[in-house]
């Protein structure tokens, strides 16, 4: 075939361009027979189990070598299949009792269990069907002294196309021959997709059936970032590619050196680049891409998604988790943001005809305060397990501030009380996202130690615009003067109480914007993951000092086009 | 025999790295241990069995521990339950 274009899941980003090393899998299904001595037969299979475990341990031990022993945990958990008392004592139960093969027996066991994963609801669990087919063909191949072919032996550049590949695969590949894998089945959290973001080997999975008429030796473009297959590709598509595979080579190889260095502008400012979290895995996602920090953890997870509200020792645990992951790097965890857009139906809110400017995070909190105090004592146990901050969202007057305030307070010293070891010093700020908040930040400044702006409230709010609708959605100006001059009596209010302040909504990342945070004073940018590295390679091309006078000059324009214009005019001449 | 039942926080449900942490801990454990998800009850010393009772996020499990150390048991299960193992 000539010039297809075939889509996938794109599973692990990368680009690759070689030949197609196209891996057939054989399906066998064994027959059965009566054998004459089931006894010896079950010793036949007892030892083919145990040279699977050998092997199995073999590329255990190499998966640790390469990867670490995170990764090489999979495969402690393949052989710990190869003791499951379901299985294999069923399995040499069959042999005895009913004297069949041991292939035999092997094949309906396993199978009974990989039909039953395969029924299941939740795509994570039937991805677990490939495991026991993993562990079960293994011992398969040693009854039947066959091989499934080493992986490892490939030597030219290719792209491996495969129905599946299983984790153990996926470990012995040769990574200096092979450039990345297709795969027709296969969803993002299968395993080898997991191994293949640590192998750091592009990977599109789940292609379909259209990847099985690739034939050995064609030339491939993977662009796994997109998801993208092109097959046979054309003389001037393949230029492209390689120019764009070049690309985007450089631009890694850019990044991954600023992985582990520390934010400061040209002229040595110090900075700190945190990143925004939701979930629980969102926290080695901000690692891997070298956040300082942990900038905005939105609590709302653990309340959505279920039928009752979370425990506190459930609450304590996810808090607990993510200090530690952060060893001592800053934390700020924001208190529930519920109402506006996110319900709770367990709860049973009242319908309000405005919810977002209704009771909503901290106003909700202060009127149910057995949902808040549950919350914040869970928070204070979790605190001596790293570097938290606590932060109260939705603040307008200096009272809900204060009430926050005491009722944390309260629950310190009946914490306190109980002899519960508590962090030193825990700093307490607020979220600056309702106009009066950011106009009165002086009156605030006194009281917290640290303000973060949520820019995506402070637009929609000062904006009046509603962020859901998109027939004003050219309100959603961040650079508009209104927005700038409120973020600057914020920052300024705050140097005069000698408070650091952050900002953790989407203008914090925003490239355009960047260079006026800095000038303005800044202290921590929180982004989502992806937008780190490229904004510490930008800061470190910016001067602070420059940039403050430029951020003066900006203020004072009419609008925000001739801002983002003032802004890309100057950054230009910083390259 | 004693039972106690927990609530899943980890937030991909029990899979095989927190089950294989779970049947790890079972098997050290003389007393019988059998874990009950949405009606269905397998033997806990079972990672292939555990992962058939699909224990998502949220989920209720009721473990069921049956012998010696049954106490000692329930306290190093029930913590596994509840724990974030990411």
């Amino acid at each position: 075939m000539m010039n297809q274009l075939l889509k996938g899941i794109a599973a692990s980003p990368g680009l690759a361009i070689a030949k197609a090393f196209v891996l057939k899998s054989e399906e066998y299904t064994p027959v059965q027979t009566t054998v004459g001595n089931p006894e010896l037969e079950a010793e036949r299979f007892m030892n083919a189990v145990n040279q699977a475990r050998a092997e199995l341990e073999q590329i255990r031990a190499s998966t640790e070598e390469k990867l670490g022993a995170h990764e090489a945990q999979i495969f402690e958990g393949h052989l710990l299949i190869l003791e499951d008392p379901d299985l294999i004592d069923v399995i040499v139960d069959r042999i005895k009792t009913e004297s069949v093969n041991a292939e035999f027996a092997l094949y309906e066991v396993s199978q009974s269990f990989i039909d039953m994963l395969n029924q299941m609801e939740d795509e994570l669990l039937r991805g677990r069907a490939v495991d026991i087919q993993d562990v079960t063909g293994r011992v398969m191949n040693r009854l039947r002294g066959t091989d499934s072919g080493n992986l490892s032996q490939m030597t030219e550049p290719c792209i491996i196309i495969a129905e599946d590949l299983t984790p153990s695969d996926t470990a012995q590949l040769n990574l200096q021959a092979v450039q990345g894998f297709i795969t027709e089945i296969g969803s993002r959290t299968s395993h080898s997709a997991i191994m293949a973001r640590s192998l750091d080997i592009p990977a599109i999975v789940g292609a379909g059936a259209g990847i099985r008429n690739i034939q050995p030796g064609t030339m491939v473009v993977m662009d796994a970032s997109e998801g993208v297959i092109v097959v046979d590709p054309g003389v001037d598509e393949l230029a492209g590619y390689q120019e764009k595979k070049r690309e985007y080579d450089r631009r890694k190889s850019v990044l991954a050196q600023w992985v582990n260095r520390t934010t400061a502008s040209k002229d040595g400012k110090l900075v700190e680049l945190a990143a925004n979290i939701g979930k629980l895995e969102d926290v080695q996602k901000a690692l891997d891409n070298g956040a300082e920090g942990i900038g905005l953890f939105r609590t709302e997870f653990l309340y959505m998604g279920r039928s009752q509200l979370p425990t506190e020792d459930e609450q304590f645990n996810s808090y607990k988790y993510v200090l530690e992951k952060m060893e001592g790097k800053p934390v700020v965890i924001r208190t529930l943001d519920i109402g506006g857009d996110k319900e709770l139906p367990y709860m049973d809110l009242p319908k309000e005809s405005n919810p977002f400017l209704g009771q909503r995070a901290l106003r909700l909190c202060l009127d149910r305060p057995d949902l808040f105090r549950t919350q914040l004592r869970a928070l204070l146990r979790a605190s001596r397990y790293g570097n938290l901050k606590i932060m109260f969202p939705m603040i307008a007057v200096l009272d809900e501030l204060l009430e926050a305030k005491r009722i944390l307070q309260e629950e310190k010293q009946k914490l306190a009380a109980e002899g519960v070891e508590l962090a030193e010093r825990i700093e307490v700020g607020m979220m600056i996202e309702v106009p009066a908040a950011a106009i009165s930040a002086h009156v605030f400044a006194k009281e917290v130690d640290f303000f973060s702006i949520g820019t995506n409230d402070l637009i929609q709010y000062t904006m009046a615009a509603d962020r859901m609708n998109e027939t004003v959605s050219y309100l959603y100006q961040p650079c508009h003067p209104s927005i700038l001059l409120l973020i600057r009596m914020v920052i300024d209010a705050a140097k005069q109480e000698g408070k650091w302040v952050g900002m953790c909504g989407e203008m914090a990342g925003d490239e355009t914007a960047i260079p006026l945070l800095l000038g303005m004073g800044l202290y921590e940018f929180s982004m989502s993951a992806g937008s780190i590295l490229p904004a510490r390679e930008l800061i470190a091309r910016l001067s602070q000092s420059e940039w403050s006078g430029l951020a003066e000059q900006a203020l004072t324009m009419h609008g925000q086009q001739e801002i983002q214009a003032f802004v890309q005019n100057n950054k230009k001449g910083e390259q | 025999m004693i039972t106690k039942s927990f609530t899943i926080i980890n937030p991909t449900g029990f899979h095989v790295r927190p089950t294989k942490t779970f049947v790890q801990t079972a098997s050290q454990f003389p007393c019988k241990v059998n874990v009950i998800n949405k009606g269905k009850k397998v033997n806990g010393k079972s990672s292939l069995s555990m992962l058939t009772l699909g224990i998502a996020t949220g989920d209720e499990v009721t473990l069921e521990i049956d012998g010696e150390q049954e106490a000692e048991a329930m306290e190093a299960l029930g913590k596994l339950l509840v724990e974030v193992h990411e």
